[in-house]
């Protein structure tokens, strides 16, 4: 690439005395001053958050009320700071989701040892556990900052879901069986 | 209506006067450390301190103003300066370390007595009408006593650098008397030419402020003009001096905290701290209004268009009460701008270096208010003998 000198020019007597850039100083912060403050007044005025945030883990439910966690245990094995702990039940069989065999009796995530590092989000196979858009954890207590179950669903909500893939499951064995009346 | 006040002895009168005056200028000193926050929000695009209110308070409807400008966060923060404890450290020298911030606000505070904040008209018996200064005292060579006294200012500085006995202070109060020094001697001789042109040869002479504002109220184009237009270099100078004077930025040598920690008042805290700065505040009001009432023309409302004009415009010529309150009111909106302006000028300008300063207060500003003061001699001489 060419080498360009750009030639630089004395200072004028005039701009020597400082006064013409003090000036302009001067008209930039008082510009400023005149517009809008930008400053949100965070407990009253909450930030937006951007989609896609990852903030606080948290357990969801799919479109038809179903808990969507089967209480696998890979998000408490994968989980670097061990702030999951996950203690497994069995779906009783009158359940209408009793195809589905398992979810969890207790699910509790610390927060004081959560990282926000994601990697249970990534690792649950039925896309239960999401880090959503909370971001502000407080408690008083030790106890106040784990969140169980009850907490993390009400933290989660419902997400839409594409697959259902636990119907689809019940809908092709209840078809299997049907057809296997030929047989 | 009022007889009953001059019918009091004078001394009593004199003590009323000043306690008021003194009421005035304390808590309006004061309350320019919240306007700085403010100011200093404002230009950085946020709300500055708007939150405090006194929980008793917040039932009387629009409160919220003040909630917002700050005014019971003042209270909050003078408060906690009052009563927060104030621990001297080991190493200091008491006496002196205790006098520093006493000190600094005997100027602050006695330097006001000799500006005049207005002016109310009476009728003479002949039917003339007079102005009539208002001021603690108007003396002759008040300016010269502003100066004298203003000038002590600057030794609470050194006794607070000296006294503290550590490095950072000490250097502090060094540069607060050799910056004090360089500036003085500019600021002297830059408002020379205002007296020149006001004190004529052979009459009785005057330095007194309430005069000059006087000479910028006559008819006429060169009566009426205010000395800022007649004197650019004059003003020009002598604001730049008394941003030094004051310590204010980019002069603020004695504190610079980037580079002295806090410089005179690192060692201090709590009450003596805030009564450093309420000086520093105080001096500011006084120098403010002592550049309005030499170049800016005191308390007429325009250039050209003089109190007077406008009182008898509106028919309370003859009213001293309103005359003077609409002088004083004037006089302190000039004011008020100068303090906006010295906060608008800190929160846009960053710190001068050291050697800067002393390169120019003695190589640019000493020359160049010397050969103001020459040409304007010249000039008024020539105009005198013409």
């Amino acid at each position: 690439m060419a080498v360009v000198t750009v030639e630089r020019k004395p200072l004028t007597l005039w701009e020597r005395t400082y006064l013409p850039n003090i000036a302009a100083g001067l008209a930039t912060t008082f510009k400023r001053m005149v517009k809008p403050v930008e400053t949100l007044e965070y407990p009253e005025v909450r930030p937006e958050i951007p989609k896609g945030y990852r903030g606080v883990p948290t357990l969801v439910y799919d479109p038809n009320g179903r808990e969507k966690c089967v209480s696998c245990q890979l998000c408490e094995f994968v989980c670097p700071p061990k702030a999951i702990r996950i203690t497994p039940g069995e779906i009783p069989t009158e359940d209408p989701n009793a195809h589905v065999e398992k979810r969890p009796q207790e699910f509790k995530i610390d927060m004081l040892r959560c990282i926000y590092c994601g990697m249970c989000q990534e690792v649950c196979p039925e896309e239960a556990i999401w880090l959503q858009q909370q971001y502000s954890m407080t408690g008083y207590t030790r106890e106040e900052m784990v969140n169980d179950k009850k907490r993390l669903y009400e933290l989660g909500g419902t997400l839409p879901d594409e697959h259902f893939k636990w119907d689809k499951k019940k809908a092709a064995e209840q078809a299997a069986a049907h057809g296997g009346a030929h047989h | 209506m009022f007889d009953f006040y001059f019918e009091l002895p004078l001394w009593l009168r004199l003590v009323l006067q000043g306690t008021a005056v003194i009421l005035v200028l304390f808590p309006l000193a004061a309350a320019c450390s919240m306007a700085e926050r403010k100011v200093s929000a404002w230009i950085q695009g946020r709300p500055g301190p708007n939150r405090t209110i006194a929980p008793f308070l917040t039932w009387i409807p629009g409160i919220q103003i003040f909630q917002k400008l700050g005014l019971f966060q003042l209270a909050a923060d003078g408060g906690k300066f009052t009563f927060k404890e104030d621990p001297i450290p080991g190493h200091v020298n008491k006496f002196y370390f205790v006098l520093a911030p006493i000190a600094s606000m005997i100027p602050a505070l006695t330097t006001v007595a000799f500006v005049p904040f207005g002016a109310y008209f009476t009728q003479l018996a002949d039917g003339t009408i007079q102005a009539l200064p208002i001021a603690l005292t108007n003396l002759d060579v008040g300016l010269l006593a502003v100066f004298a006294l203003g000038s002590l200012g600057v030794y609470s500085l050194i006794l607070a650098g000296w006294a503290s006995n550590s490095k950072y202070p000490f250097l502090g109060g060094v540069r607060a008397s050799a910056q004090l020094i360089s500036y003085e001697l500019s600021m002297t001789l830059s408002v020379l030419p205002v007296f020149l042109w006001v004190n004529a040869p052979g009459m009785p002479g005057t330095l007194s402020l309430f005069d000059v504002v006087q000479t910028q109220s006559q008819p006429g184009f060169w009566g009426g003009m205010w000395y800022v237009f007649l004197m650019p270099v004059s003003a020009f100078i002598f604001l730049v001096a008394l941003f030094a004077e004051t310590n204010r930025q980019p002069f603020d040598m004695p504190e610079s905290e980037a580079d002295l920690v806090g410089g005179f008042h690192t060692e201090y805290g709590a009450f003596k701290w805030s009564l450093f700065f309420v000086a520093e505040y105080a001096h500011m009001i006084v120098g403010s209004g002592i550049f309005c009432l030499l170049f800016l023309g005191g308390w007429n409302p325009l250039p050209w268009v003089p109190l007077q004009t406008v009182t008898d415009l509106i028919g309370i010529t003859g009213n001293p009460l309103l005359s003077g309150l609409l002088a004083i009111t004037l006089f302190l909106g000039k004011v008020g701008f100068f303090i906006f302006f010295f906060m608008w000028v800190r929160w846009t300008l960053p710190r001068f270096r050291y050697d800067q300063v002393m390169k120019l207060g003695w190589q640019k500003l000493l020359p160049l208010s010397i050969a103001n003061l020459i040409v304007y001699a010249l000039v008024i001489a020539w105009l005198e003998t013409r």
